[in-house]
């Protein structure tokens, strides 16, 4: 299991590349759809057996939820549950070694697959009056509050891309998109939000 | 000439608002609220066209979206043309610049209208009876010339610089039509707490109501009402108003596409605002209110300008001020008739007479029209007209027991007709919902339904404006009350509407519901006289009457022939006319003869807002790869892998593809490359059954591979061909790095999910996309591990320790990575895994630790080159679907033990191991420097007689700078059998030799591998 | 585009799934003790009917499970879907079954 990056005998620190970088930071303000990079964040995908859930969930600090399409939150740290054996794992700022040898030992022996994704997908959040709109240019789900509410999370589509959606407030999505398909989705929800003020 | 022909007052135009625009290069006012067609009207203005295939001159029909003549071209510059715009839908604004069409050289003298003094010789089915011979004149001159003459607008060849959005949307209640039915209908909805959207294709909402001048609605004029009741409808939250919005297409699952016109109507529009809005929206329940279209009467000569629909005359006057002439005969076969001679007289139009079809009056408007003095004639047609571009008189006949009397004469400068009312079916129609006969009103309507829908108002034959409101009321009650009520979808009935708990008291004339389809009878020679059904499309009684003594009896097969109701206005005015017509040739009563199908869209809607944002950039995604940047900096030509940018070669200054790849394949030969391989799928496979579940997916043997070492492993359909391949590291006992092809990741992890889940469910194994986990370098060549070897920590890269198929795990520049000893070059190599966020980060560290050795990045070209030389196969190119693993010489990957896995099966029928099956070889030109074609076609004798009995064909073909020559693969029959034959590749204007060889052309022992 | 109910995550729309195929048509436990015919009927031959189809469907951009649907390949319309491994439910009128 992968660990965090040092320098040690390197007389440089390792740089970590983000591929939205340029194109946030080009980004207008629009206060009907708040447009934002998400920062870092640990990320696991956790499958198993029914025998390995709970603890599992013990282990990080989330109860994984049983719920489909629901996530989970707890200091920070969330669970989304993906499918009915599958749920990611997210820990902001966190490292992801230190948090799967934790859910490893929880869990030796019970039937489970654990694997590091933290660098397969980037965090996007988009809030405001207008987010769910500029949303649905591209997603095909009703986003109203009452089909799509809070706590609700997804693997949908946003134009030709898979993403990983979820409603943290009322006003407020995270979407999880893979790295190279994150400028292509960025793209379109600036395209999308164009006309907004 | 400045608006003549408006009213002194009256009208919802803003008369404090004067509105300059530009029709064919001349300047003329009208007022905001105008639309093209009124404003022209009001200029005394009638000739707006030339018709398709006569070059007849043409005016304005109508005042709606069934418009098929009064087509204009509308241009903000070169780019900005929008052609084939019903001037009746056109909204003016301060500027607007519109051109007729389908004249030459002017609108008033067009050159083309010589077919109209030729068209006893263009009958119906005149292309198909005429331009026949000589064989292929069709394609090479007939079809070019008649496609430069017909047609109608021009599209501009620019690119189109407006923006065009789409959005999902959803509601429990879509209402079409935002007229007294849909209004009552969104109405009841909003007011039962549902999620309601309304639209309506015009500017306005609110229908025949905005044209409405003497009606009251619950004590209120209607106009009042109206505005009451949007006021009211827009306070509701849950409720989506949407004008300008036309219901184009009904899709299945009750998707309805409406595209709203989002800044076309406005003088200078805000270019971050869409041109147009695409909105798919998912209704629980609809609710179609689209209104009925008044039919045309069809007698000689009734396409000449200002000869209109009588209640769109009406509705000129009475909602935009514009009176359609001077001096009005009004020809008519309902009541609708004698309401626009009231509206029209009592605006200072002249009636010089009504001519009614019919031989008896009663009710009360023709009743209030001899009232008020005006000349009525029952049992009266109209049997011509004339004037050259406008119409200047009318010719009145008394009609009996089918006999036409002779004409009278009457100057006037507009005609207007009234046949009756057609119910809107369209979307019901494209809904798949069962149309049935009335006989009643001589009309389809609505029958079963198929989606969750039911119409509502005139659409559905019910007439009256207070029986309309209330039905509408009805519908949109009952349709709240099934939107709630989820469980038990009602398809398949005929909807209810039920009755309305709300009463509108709504008093207006009522107007019946008489009508007439067909020809109106005349006293013309017929061989001369053009009466229209199908203006759009040019095709007269006699066209249709035509083709039934021809032997079209189906509707279908009446319409292709004449090409009746197949223009862009769909048959709105035409297809009735043309069933009637059809129903008196044959004899058969109406129903009988069927209705063609309605298909989307409704009305013309741009190919912009289907395109949506999906344009350039933004077409697909553009996937790059973390080290893309910096083969970008460093002159990379990129070749598309799928969604991926690939870097293809990296050019020094002067160098082609050729001199590029040579350089980089002698690089890795003599020193050491460098690759960026982070395009290939990446799958982590987990869990107690892990090893059994490769045993079963992949035709190679796994038990015993153990932790730290890797395998080339060949994955197969069920069918026994080779799907995929790639390098697999056992990571640990319950943990493989599986890696595929770059263009095969999502369909192998589907394959291994569809196994895992359908067949398998009881394996303890879980499966997660790696892909975008890892960024990949390979490092290839003989100096590699001494370039790796400054950077890498934790693991030792000595040749014993760290053989060739390998796998480690440790760090790389601080940063954790598994490494690799694998090569895809036929020299010693690595695979640097690292997390993607530093793969640039190790990249330009590997880079620099290189530069000792002379380093060479490459791309994927001379990858390819480095591979073929080895015999390397890649799936895809080498396969093709059809090929076994030993037809490519992978027969040593197949677990022959094992006791099944995908696709083992299949591998035993006695055709997969057939000798003559094409296998993988590789081919020398006798001449050192050809290159071969790939896909090149190999044969044994280039002078056998044709059909030339094909061997095969090449796969591969490059320059190889090591060896100084060309090589290729192929699969030939039979092919290993051959080896050491001459074949021959046949090309245009020449044989190339070639020999069979074994397919590996460089270091056949593969010693180097372990260098 | 067509709704279909995701027997996991519920009604969701068309562009979300991937058709599969037709239903119940179990791998054999031991391919090798099939006839060739067996085997190519395994492979090939499906019954393709006019109304009621039991087939696979993948919710492949959502919770990733394949599951079975029954849809009237007249209409259109699904009439019922359920898990994988589950057996095909009884419907009235239901001739394929």
């Amino acid at each position: 299991m992968l660990d965090t990056p040092s320098s040690a005998g390197h007389s440089t620190m390792p740089v970590s590349a983000d591929p939205l970088a340029s194109l946030a930071s080009g980004s207008p303000r629009r206060a009907t759809a708040r447009l934002t990079t998400l920062d870092r964040t640990a990320r696991l995908v956790f499958r198993g057996r029914e025998s390995a859930i709970g603890p599992a969930g013990e282990a990080f600090g989330v109860a994984l939820p049983r719920e489909a399409c629901r996530f989970a939150s707890n200091e920070g740290r969330s669970a989304l549950w993906l499918g009915p054996d599958e749920w990611i794992l997210l820990a902001p700022g966190a490292q992801a070694g230190p948090i799967a040898a934790a859910i490893e030992a929880a869990t030796a022996g019970l039937p489970h697959s654990l694997v590091d994704v933290s660098s397969r997908s980037v965090g996007i959040e988009l809030s405001g009056p207008k987010a769910a709109f500029v949303l649905n240019q591209g997603c095909p789900l009703d986003l109203g509050l009452g089909r799509f509410p809070v706590g609700m999370c997804t693997r949908t589509l946003f134009h030709k891309a898979e993403i990983v959606l979820s409603r943290t407030a009322g006003e407020t999505f995270r979407i999880d998109v893979w790295r190279s398909f994150a400028p292509y989705v960025w793209s379109l929800l600036e395209e999308g939000r164009r006309e907004l003020d | 000439m400045t608006n003549r022909f408006r009213t002194p007052s009256g009208g919802r135009i803003d008369r404090s608002a004067p509105v300059s625009f530009r029709f064919d290069g001349k300047t003329y006012s009208g007022y905001k609220g105008d639309t093209l067609a009124s404003a022209l009207i009001a200029n005394g203005v009638h000739l707006l066209g030339r018709s398709f295939k006569y070059h007849r001159p043409r005016g304005i029909l109508s005042a709606g979206s069934d418009e098929p003549n009064a087509l204009v071209a509308v241009a903000r510059d070169a780019a900005r043309v929008a052609p084939n715009l019903r001037a009746t839908q056109v909204e003016l604004y301060e500027g607007l610049s519109a051109e007729s069409q389908n004249r030459w050289p002017s609108l008033a003298f067009d050159a083309g209208a010589i077919n109209d003094l030729a068209a006893p010789f263009l009958p119906a089915g005149f292309y198909y009876k005429t331009f026949m011979w000589p064989a292929g004149a069709w394609k090479r001159f007939y079809e070019p010339k008649i496609r430069a003459m017909a047609g109608l607008g021009k599209a501009p060849t620019l690119p189109d610089p407006d923006r065009y959005t789409q959005n999902y949307a959803f509601c429990d209640v879509l209402v079409v039509g935002a007229g007294p039915a849909g209004l009552a209908a969104a109405l009841a909805a909003a007011e039962s707490g549902a999620r309601v959207i309304l639209c309506d294709e015009q500017a306005e909402l609110g229908g025949s109501l905005l044209a409405e001048v003497g009606a009251t609605i619950e004590g209120k004029p209607a106009q009042a009402w109206l505005a009451d009741t949007l006021a009211s409808l827009s306070k509701h939250e849950n409720v989506t108003l949407l004008p300008r919005t036309t219901a184009f297409g009904y899709f299945p699952h009750n998707m309805i596409a409406l595209a709203e016109r989002v800044s076309e109507h406005l003088a200078a529009p805000d270019h971050d605002l869409p041109r147009e809005r695409l909105w798919q929206v998912r209704a629980t329940e609809v609710v179609i209110a689209s209104g009925a279209h008044e039919r045309p009467l069809v007698f000689p000569d009734n396409d000449r300008p200002g000869v209109m629909l009588a209640d769109s005359g009406r509705t000129y006057v009475s909602r935009y001020g514009a009176k359609p002439g001077d001096r009005a005969v009004i020809f008519t076969a309902c009541d609708s008739g004698y309401r626009t001679a009231l509206e029209l007289k009592a605006a200072g139009v002249t009636i010089a007479a009504i001519a009614d079809l019919r031989p008896q009056l009663h009710g009360e408007l023709p009743s209030r029209a001899l009232a008020a003095g005006i000349d009525v004639r029952p049992g009266t047609v109209v049997t011509g007209t004339s004037g050259r571009l406008r119409v200047s008189s009318a010719d009145l006949a008394k009609v009996s027991g089918g006999a036409v009397g002779r004409s009278e004469t009457i100057a006037c400068d507009t005609v207007l007709m009234s046949g009756g009312y057609t119910p809107s079916l369209h979307l019901f129609s494209q809904s798949r919902g069962k149309l049935v006969w009335d006989a009643a009103s001589g009309s389809y309507l609505p029958g079963t339904s198929v989606e969750r829908e039911r119409s509502a108002g005139a659409c559905r034959g019910v007439y009256g404006l207070n029986a309309v409101l209330e039905d509408g009321y009805a519908a949109g009650e009952a349709a709240a009350k099934a939107a709630r009520d989820t469980a038990s979808p009602q398809r398949g009935a005929t909807p209810v509407n039920g009755a309305s708990s709300r009463s509108f008291k709504a008093e207006a004339p009522d107007l019946g519901n008489d009508g007439f389809i067909g020809a109106t009878p005349h006293n013309r020679n017929p061989a001369f006289a053009k009466a229209f059904v199908d203006w759009q499309n040019d095709v007269t009684s006699k066209d249709i009457k035509l083709a039934t003594r021809e032997g079209m009896r189906s509707i279908e097969h009446m319409k292709r022939y004449t090409t009746t109701g197949m223009a862009t206005d769909q048959g709105k005015t035409s297809n009735m006319n043309a069933l009637g017509i059809v129903s008196e040739a044959l004899g058969t009563p109406v129903p009988q003869i069927g209705l063609t199908t309605f298909r989307p869209p409704f009305t013309p809607t741009t190919f912009g807002i289907f395109a949506g944002e999906a344009r350039g950039d933004l077409f697909d995604p553009v996937r790059k790869t973390p080290i893309h940047d910096w083969a970008a900096e460093h002159g990379a030509a990129f070749e598309d892998v799928g969604l991926w940018k690939r870097a293809w070669y990296f050019p020094k200054a002067g160098e082609d593809l050729h001199a590029a790849v040579a350089r980089e394949c002698k690089a890795v030969r003599a020193s050491v490359g460098m690759f960026d391989a982070s395009t290939l799928g990446k799958i982590e496979i987990v869990g107690p059954d892990a090893a059994e579940f490769m045993n079963r997916m992949y035709t190679n043997a796994w038990a015993k591979l153990e932790p730290g070492r890797l395998r080339y492993g060949v994955m197969l359909r069920e069918d026994g061909f080779v799907m995929d391949d790639g390098v697999v590291g056992r990571m640990a006992p319950d943990r493989f790095h599986v890696t595929t092809t770059t263009g095969g990741a999502p369909r192998v992890l589907a394959h291994m999910e569809d196994y895992l889940q359908t067949e398998w469910p009881d394996l303890d194994v879980w499966l997660t996309s790696t892909t975008e986990q890892w960024a990949v370098i390979a490092v290839q060549g003989p100096n590699a591990r001494a370039v790796l070897e400054p950077l890498v920590e934790g693991i030792d890269l000595g040749k014993e320790a760290f053989p060739h198929m390998s796998v480690r795990e440790g760090r790389i520049c601080g940063v954790p990575t598994r490494l690799f000893s694998v090569s895809f070059t036929g020299e010693l190599g690595f695979e640097v895994n690292v997390p993607a966020e530093y793969g640039r980060f190790i990249w330009e560290a590997i880079h620099a630790s290189g530069e000792r050795f002379g380093i060479t990045p490459y791309g994927t070209e001379t990858m390819h080159v480095l591979r073929a030389e080895k015999g390397y196969i890649i799936v895809g190119q080498e396969t093709d679907g059809t090929a076994t693993p030993d037809d490519v010489n992978l027969g040593w990957a197949v677990g022959k033990a094992k006791k099944d896995f995908v696709g083992k099966r299949s591998l035993a029928r006695a055709s997969m191991s057939a000798p003559d099956r094409k296998q993988l070889v590789g081919l020398l030109t006798t001449n050192p420097a050809t290159v071969l074609e790939e896909g090149a076609q190999i044969v044994a004798d280039p002078t056998a007689p044709v059909p030339v009995p094909m061997l095969g064909h090449v796969t591969s073909a490059y320059h190889s700078a090591v060896l100084g020559r060309s090589i290729a693969l192929a699969v030939i029959k039979g092919g290993r059998a051959r080896i050491g034959q001459k074949l021959s590749v046949p090309m245009p204007g020449s044989v190339i030799e070639v020999e069979v060889v074994e397919p590996m052309f460089y270091d056949p022992k593969g010693e180097r591998l372990n260098a | 585009m067509l709704i279909i109910t995701c027997p996991w995550c519920g009604a969701r729309p068309e562009l979300e799934f991937r058709y599969g195929g037709e239903a119940h048509i179990a791998r054999p436990a031991d391919p090798s003790t099939l006839t060739d015919e067996e085997w190519a009927d395994f492979l090939y031959n499906r019954t393709n009917p006019k109304g009621l189809h039991a087939e696979r469907w993948r919710h492949v951009h959502g919770c990733g499970r394949f599951f079975n649907a029954v849809r009237d390949t007249v209409s259109d319309f699904f009439v019922v879907t359920y898990k994988a491994g589950e057996t095909r439910p009884d419907i009235a009128g239901d001739q394929a079954k």
